[in-house]
């Protein structure tokens, strides 16, 4: 099915095909349309189908000794899990970390692309670049590529000369400064546990902790997302990997199954 | 949910916004500030798509900055106020900025003044402006008890019944609002309206 110029036509029969001001669109070149029968459809499906609903659990909290960032590594396809290791938390550079949530290839190939201008910003200025560039560098990117399907819900988390920074960026432009987020389909359900437990003075275990029992509260009810609970520490010398526990042993630990009240026996029944 | 809204006093104009940061049906934040102070004496209180108010709220706030810088003079608020609405207008028929603006200025001169800049780049100049669903109830208010020529305290008792309005009314209203002043002493933060604190960061 080629694109269709009729409405094209009737402006060029007022002059001749071979005149200078009109011989082009006589002669417009046409180009292979994908053979449906509802484009515009088409076009807004082949968008969805690209853009996974971002399912997934992230989420970084600042607290008195630095950043906690925690995430769990299921990638889901629609109902189908399709990997239980993916590496959700993407090492920017030894100060700073980013969350992957939505499209994993959009997220992988960006954050790696921050590292890169990052590192350029490093070697043109002789310092470190600060959270809050890293940030507005990865939004004005994303919001360059508005409305073109990019999916990326992320969080740059890092220390830098002011101590510890946050941000959430999204691919639809947005970015905001904050101390306690969470992202992803299973993010509702991290954040109440999160918001209720957290504490501004907490020691690093406690905090990998709370993080710890949120990612694990969120896979236990969310669909899309399971695997392994990973939790980093960023302090001022660089971000650190402090644990990544499968969320299935997590469960045996905080949800433990203990006797259960028999409802109604099965008795023996007496004669034929 | 947002609500911006703004009115004209005696010799100030204020510029309310709520500050709730919001995705679907998940409250990100509770404390954002939606009203840019564009230079000393003019704010743009703005609401709208996440990644278009900040971007473009920040791109007239350079511009403002530059033509200061380049010229020597700082531009007047109808100045600015008719840069925002061009800018608006080009951008329309290609990839149109989805931002709603309440701009409010102090200039010498002129005294306080007021504009209300749609998102299809409609320009009027106003004692009073609303937007977002927060409107309905706000509009009505200021239309009420507004008079021209109100003093800071009375302007800012107005604000906070158009505030309990919107809380006790709007359903998933915002629990948070910045209000913001700006006369002859500049542009400035007057007040926030919290019924949500965030947790406090220092131990």
């Amino acid at each position: 099915m080629k694109i269709d110029f009729s409405g094209l036509e009737s402006s060029a029969s007022f002059c001749d095909a071979d005149s200078d001001l009109c011989g082009s669109f006589a002669n417009t070149p046409s180009f292979q349309l994908p053979d449906t029968l509802d484009f515009d459809g088409f076009q807004k499906e082949a968008i969805q189908m690209v853009k996974p609903a971002k399912g997934t659990t992230t989420l970084a909290f600042i607290f008195k000794e630095g950043v906690i960032v925690a995430a769990d590594s299921r990638a889901s396809m629609g109902g189908y899990i399709s990997s239980q290791s993916v590496k959700k938390i993407i090492e920017i550079n030894p100060h700073m970390l980013g969350t992957m949530a939505g499209g994993a290839a959009d997220c992988q190939f960006w954050h790696r692309n921050l590292g890169i201008k990052c590192r350029l910003h490093e070697l043109a200025n002789k310092r470190r670049i600060s959270v809050t560039g890293a940030s507005k560098l990865l939004a004005n990117i994303l919001y360059s590529y508005r409305g073109m399907g990019l999916s990326v819900g992320t969080m740059i988390a890092g220390w830098d000369e002011k101590g510890p920074g946050l941000y959430y960026v999204d691919s639809e432009g947005g970015r905001l400064k904050g101390n306690r987020f969470s992202v992803g389909s299973g993010s509702p359900y991290a954040y109440g546990v999160l918001d209720s437990g957290y504490r501004y003075d907490m020691t690093i275990e406690e905090a990998a902790e709370l993080a710890r029992r949120s990612i694990y509260h969120a896979t236990f009810r969310d669909g899309a997302s399971g695997g392994t609970a990973s939790v980093y520490y960023v302090g001022p010398d660089g971000w650190k990997k402090l644990s990544g526990d499968d969320v299935g042993e997590l469960h045996y630990k905080y949800y433990p199954v203990g006797p259960a009240v028999v409802e109604q026996e099965m008795a023996e029944v007496s004669g034929a | 949910m947002e609500c911006v809204f703004g009115l004209v006093g005696k010799d100030f104009a204020l510029v309310v916004a709520d500050s709730s940061a919001v995705h679907s049906i998940l409250v990100h934040k509770s404390n954002e500030d939606k009203v840019m102070v564009l230079d000393s004496h003019k704010l743009m209180g703005a609401s709208g798509e996440a990644g278009d108010r900040a971007q473009f709220t920040e791109f007239i706030q350079k511009n403002v900055s530059l033509y200061q810088f380049r010229n020597g003079i700082p531009l007047t608020t109808a100045a600015a106020a008719n840069f925002t609405r061009g800018e608006l207008a080009t951008a329309l028929r290609k990839s149109p900025y989805m931002v709603n603006i309440v701009l409010a200025g102090y200039d010498k001169e002129t005294g306080p003044s007021l504009y209300f800049i749609d998102y299809i780049a409609t320009l009027h100049k106003v004692d009073k402006a609303a937007f977002g669903y927060g409107a309905f109830f706000s509009l009505a208010m200021m239309d009420r008890h507004y008079r021209s020529d109100m003093s800071v305290e009375e302007a800012v008792d107005l604000v906070d019944k158009c505030i309990l309005e919107i809380r006790s009314r709007l359903v998933v209203a915002p629990p948070n609002f910045v209000i913001k002043i700006v006369d002859k002493d500049g542009a400035r933060t007057y007040a926030w309206r919290e019924t949500v604190k965030e947790t406090p960061m220092s131990a």
